[in-house]
């Protein structure tokens, strides 16, 4: 590997401090999947690796009822994978991490990690965008809290400044009659990335959907909601024809690329049998 | 600048010395003199490094040594019970022609180990999801997943028998 200066700090304001002081070459190591990756292949300038593991506080995972699923920014997306809370009251999340990469790398991987690399075709960022989740952010000034709908500038930035490191996700425990899936669309089952991802998460009182959250993976410069095909759900009932409009209007959302993945019109296709699919499959779904 | 990393690889207490940007990987195959553990890709797509750190498979070419500190790594060069004696798996790969390169070898027989440890009676579709993180580009996998299938089968039929007794 290309050489670096090592440090490992031991609270966030050091870690912070150093990030600050080093200058924009320095990079904050949690899992170290795509870090190492991006330092082999060249990818990223890299003169210093600020290993944040030996920060206490962070490898925490909880649940309560009223504030929902709170888990700190070490924590691995393969001990989320493999809870059964988690894939009993989150089976889309479940999902997505059960599709992320290799169980080799969801053992070193951490969530917030994925999240901070802010990949337009992350696993991770429908799911739980689509159930509201929030990220926690140390700062300088002190913690700010952001809905990661609003965490996301372009493909691989954030609103994370210099000297800010996000230290945790709270997921909002879900309504009682709700549904949530997270369909992703690839060539091939392993260590794949998504062609498009789709999440849809809704609540529901009988076959009427009172809410919705819509979020489309890899057909845009980041992870995006797609808000006017959530407003025809809401308070609707479901019917075959509303679910055709509301998979036409997401296509007509989405801003897909032709890469060497798949071609914008496939994938804008693939947005809508996708959200067709998944609006379907989250009303039926019994959790 | 070197620190020594003191961690434990095969049940052995060492002490190396390492620069705080070199992998896991190299460091067990230079440093520690274990070649068992093979290096593919080197960016975590292949699993050839596959070793298991504090009971948990992970690609060692993706680790810092660093990171390693007071940890438990197993490698392949532990599998075998002695020098006689092959693990169930390894006998397993012989019988079924399940190596031809042999390079990815020792990254499936660690991913397989613990998918049976942590459930000996696989699926099909268990095996292949286990060792989805592990390319072959040899076999096509059938003598792979057949080795695994008839290891997992003696496994249990040894611990059947253990229970008997």
């Amino acid at each position: 590997m290309r050489r670096f200066a090592y440090h490992e700090p031991k609270t966030l304001e050091e870690a912070s401090r150093l990030l600050v002081d080093l200058g924009e070459n320095a990079h904050v190591l949690a899992g170290g999947t795509d870090l190492f990756v991006e330092i082999r292949e060249r990818l990223r300038d890299v003169s210093d690796v600020v290993n944040i593991k030996n920060i206490p506080g962070m490898t925490d995972i909880t649940w309560d009822p009223a504030v929902g699923l709170t888990f700190g920014a070490l924590v691995t997306a393969r001990q989320l994978e493999t809870l059964p809370g988690v894939q009993r009251t989150y089976p889309n999340f479940a999902e997505a991490l059960r599709l992320l990469a290799s169980i080799q790398v969801r053992n070193r991987a951490t969530v917030v990690g994925n999240l901070c690399r802010a990949s337009p075709s992350a696993d991770t960022i429908p799911p739980l965008i689509a159930d509201g989740a929030i990220i926690h952010i140390y700062t300088p000034k002190g913690m700010r809290r952001m809905p990661l709908a609003e965490f996301f500038t372009g493909p691989g930035r954030t609103r994370l400044e210099r000297g800010d490191i996000a230290t945790g996700i709270v997921i909002p425990a879900p309504a009682p009659d709700s549904g949530r899936i997270y369909l992703k669309h690839g060539r091939r089952k392993a260590m794949e990335l998504a062609t498009v991802g789709v999440a849809v998460s809704l609540d529901r009182d009988g076959d009427t959907c009172t809410n919705a959250r819509i979020a489309l993976g890899a057909v845009g410069p980041t992870v995006l909601r797609a808000s006017a095909a959530e407003a025809l759900l809401k308070g609707r009932k479901i019917t075959d024809e509303l679910i055709a409009q509301v998979g036409a209007q997401a296509m007509a959302e989405c801003t897909p690329i032709s890469n060497v993945r798949a071609s914008a019109e496939y994938r804008r296709s693939m947005v809508g049998v996708l959200t067709r699919r998944a609006v379907k499959t989250a009303m039926e779904a019994t959790q | 600048m070197k620190q020594i990393v003191e961690l434990t690889i095969n049940g052995d207490p060492q002490s190396l010395a390492v620069e705080g940007h070199r992998s896991l990987l190299d460091t067990l195959r230079e440093e520690a003199g274990l070649t068992g553990t093979k290096k593919g890709c080197d960016v975590g797509d292949c699993g050839a490094c596959t070793v298991i750190v504090d009971g948990q498979p992970v690609n060692a070419c993706l680790m810092l040594a660093v990171e390693a500190q007071g940890r438990n790594v197993e490698t392949v060069e532990g599998m075998q019970q002695s020098i006689d004696i092959l693990h169930p798996l390894q006998d397993a790969f012989m019988r079924h022609g399940a190596s031809q390169c042999g390079f990815c070898t020792p990254g499936i027989l660690m991913m397989a180990r613990k998918l049976i440890e942590e459930n000996p009676d696989p699926s099909d579709d268990e095996i292949r999801f286990g060792l989805s993180g592990n390319i072959c580009r040899c076999t096509g996998y059938t003598k792979i997943f057949d080795a695994v299938r008839s290891a997992a089968a003696e496994i249990r039929a040894v611990r059947a028998q253990e229970e008997t007794v």
